[in-house]
């Protein structure tokens, strides 16, 4: 099953769950489907419930927080990620806060939906990764999609917290396998975390959210074929608030770590996850956390120079090279 | 001496050829034509000066090349190629070029260009920003629109009102009408078809000359979109009913000629453009990694 896939039954199991469940967004009609048609058959199962709407990100996500503060269940899909930032007073200044601002508790069912980052030559308007921008705001969650995350349990904790959130799907995902991973590996998945390993212990720890997967395992095995050098992948569906703990066991025992992700250089979700580990790991680590990210840059539209920006296998294979020096 | 003719002709078949070199696998990326709409920045082109400055959006080539005879520097942009209007950094829907810019993102550009209006105000210069009808579900648009009645800037507001916006037909996104909305702020507001070109012009004339001392405009054209929203995406049904103002015109004195000439000028462009070697962009010394 392809990870569009997932997401879309995800979906389905959601709205039919709960009668009480919308979903809202821009071109998500059948038989069109969505921009990445993740929301395909939805409208025609749902049709009072799956609503599409004008090119309107502020007021729709609005929208699914009055309907999450009435106590539905709102999953609002902004078409790219991008255009969150015209969304972003309603999660940060309404949804996130609405959860604590008035003494009490108030629970909040709103999933923001957020397809993401390059690597399609969509240009500097429709590639970005913008996980960093809503690290670290109180009230808010951040997950991020992955092909070793079963999409309905996600959708399922994301619904049980009662908490804003907003989902990040990495687009290069929609199309790749759930589940697979390559076979010199193994992995599992614990409360949340899947991990990728071989049988030994890991000279070096990557740990990357669920889009950068692929990148990271196709580094692991270059490392592992060619230097012998052994990696453990960790990937955590949600990014914040970090559940540190398992990071911290695992980072414990390796000789370097190396978080991954595709954002663009500078207060990214990684620099968080190093301070953390350093925290934890002062005196215990071998070398300083190192970061693998995007260069410090827009994302420009052709191929040639789209890719000399984005973060690639080789960037992970270089840096966690460089973690062990 | 180029005629509004040729120049039609030359979008359409710059916009085909996008669309073949995408079925070929020869563009990455997307790419959104105006097909159909061509004769609304024809018809614009003289009406604009060189000091005023373009808006333009996703939908942009035809806004280009109405103003830029520069069918070769856009093809470079678009496919990556040594001599692209921006070293292929911004591709289709980002161009900078003196007095035009583009950009992908619906409702942005409208509060910009009501920013450069209020720079060029008193010079005799406007701003023109081009919006679809879907645009209109963007809260800047408002904003903008209330800015310059309420500071009287020379702003011209050109609406491509193709009555979709993706998949989604305007019903389904616009209550009331962009008339309606425009009374409201007290910005006047003309709705021509866009099926002649001296017709359009007649028209907007005396009114752009008013938006050039501080009263701005929304022109609102009924325009066909007559491929689709990007690359093979169209769900709709009976596009090829559309009225098309290619096949209004084929019966034309001079027009099969003009048709070839466009024809084989967008095709040796292209044959030269895909031999250029790729562009080369001054940011590519990259850091990456920590
Ligand atoms: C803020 C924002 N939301 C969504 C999109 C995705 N998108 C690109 S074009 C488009 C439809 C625009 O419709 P309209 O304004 O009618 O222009 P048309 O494409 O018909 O020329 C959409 C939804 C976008 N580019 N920007
Ligand atoms: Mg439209």
């Amino acid at each position: 099953m392809r990870v569009v896939e997932n997401l879309n039954h995800a979906l389905h199991e959601v709205l039919a769950a709960n009668p009480r469940a919308f979903l809202l967004g821009e071109d998500l009609l059948d038989p069109y489907g969505g921009a990445f048609k993740a929301t395909r058959g939805l409208s025609t199962r749902f049709p009072s419930r799956v609503i599409t709407t004008p090119i309107s990100e502020s007021a729709i996500t609005g929208v699914g927080a009055g309907l999450a503060l009435c106590g539905d269940t709102a999953i609002v899909e902004i078409m790219f990620s991008d255009f969150v930032t015209l969304a972003f007073d309603q999660i940060v200044n309404f949804a996130a806060k609405s959860v604590s601002m008035y003494g009490t508790r108030v629970p909040m069912r709103l999933i923001v939906r957020l397809p993401t980052g390059g690597g399609r030559g969509y240009g500097p308007t429709h590639s970005q990764s913008l996980q960093k921008h809503f690290i670290g705001v109180p009230g808010l969650d951040v997950y991020e999609m992955s092909p070793l995350h079963d999409n309905h349990a996600v959708f399922t904790q994301m619904i049980a917290a009662e908490r804003p959130c907003v989902f990040f799907e990495d687009k290069v995902l929609y199309t790749k396998r759930m589940h697979e991973v390559d076979d010199l590996f193994t992995w599992d998945l614990t409360d949340g975390l899947a991990r990728v390993h071989v049988d030994t212990p890991p000279d070096c720890v990557i740990i990357a959210p669920g889009g950068v997967t692929h990148r990271a395992l196709a580094a692991m095995r270059r490392l592992l074929l060619e230097q012998e050098i052994v990696c453990t992948l960790l990937v955590p569906s949600r990014l914040h608030p970090l559940d540190a703990a398992p990071l911290v066991a695992v980072a414990r025992e390796a000789r370097s770590v190396v978080v991954a992700e595709e954002s663009t250089a500078g207060g990214t979700w990684g620099a968080e996850v190093a301070h953390v580990l350093h925290r934890e790991l002062w005196g215990v680590l071998r070398n300083p956390v190192a970061l693998a990210h995007s260069a410090d840059s827009i994302i420009p539209t052709a191929s040639h120079l789209e890719r000399a920006v984005l973060l690639t296998e080789t960037t992970i294979h270089d840096t966690v090279l460089e973690s062990l020096k | 001496m180029t005629t509004d003719l040729d120049r039609l002709l030359l979008i359409r078949h710059f916009e085909r050829a996008l669309l073949d070199l995408f079925a070929k696998g020869e563009l990455n990326g997307t790419t959104h034509t105006c097909l159909g709409q061509e004769i609304v920045p024809v018809a614009l082109a003289p009406l604009l000066g060189p000091d005023d400055h373009v808006f333009s959006n996703h939908r942009g080539h035809g806004h280009y090349l109405a103003r830029f005879d520069d069918p070769a520097g856009l093809l470079a942009e678009i496919m990556g190629r040594e001599g692209a209007v921006c070293d292929g950094v911004g591709g289709s829907q980002h161009i900078l070029r003196e007095g035009y810019l583009s950009t992908g993102v619906q409702g942005e550009s409208l509060p910009v260009a009501v920013g450069a209006a209020l720079h060029l105000r008193g010079s005799g210069a406007l701003a023109c920003a081009y919006i679809g009808d879907g645009t209109w579900g963007e809260g800047a648009v408002y904003e903008s629109l209330n800015l310059a009645a309420l500071w009287g800037l020379p702003l011209l507001v050109v609406v491509e009102h193709n009555g979709i916006a993706q998949t989604t037909p305007t019903e389904l996104a616009m209550s009331g009408t962009i008339g309606a909305r425009c009374a409201a702020f007290g910005v006047a507001h003309t709705a021509l078809p866009a099926d002649d070109v001296s017709a359009i012009r007649t028209v907007l004339t005396p009114l752009v000359a008013a938006v050039r001392t501080g009263s701005p405009l929304v022109v609102e054209f009924a325009v066909n979109r007559l491929g689709p929203h990007s690359k093979g995406d169209d769900t709709r049904s009976g596009v090829s009913e559309l009225r098309d103002w290619y096949r209004d015109m084929s019966d034309v004195t001079g027009f099969a000629e003009a048709d070839a000439r466009a024809r084989d000028l967008v095709g040796s462009v292209v044959r030269e453009v895909k031999a250029r070697p790729l562009s080369t962009w001054g940011r590519q010394a990259v850091r990456r990694g920590a």
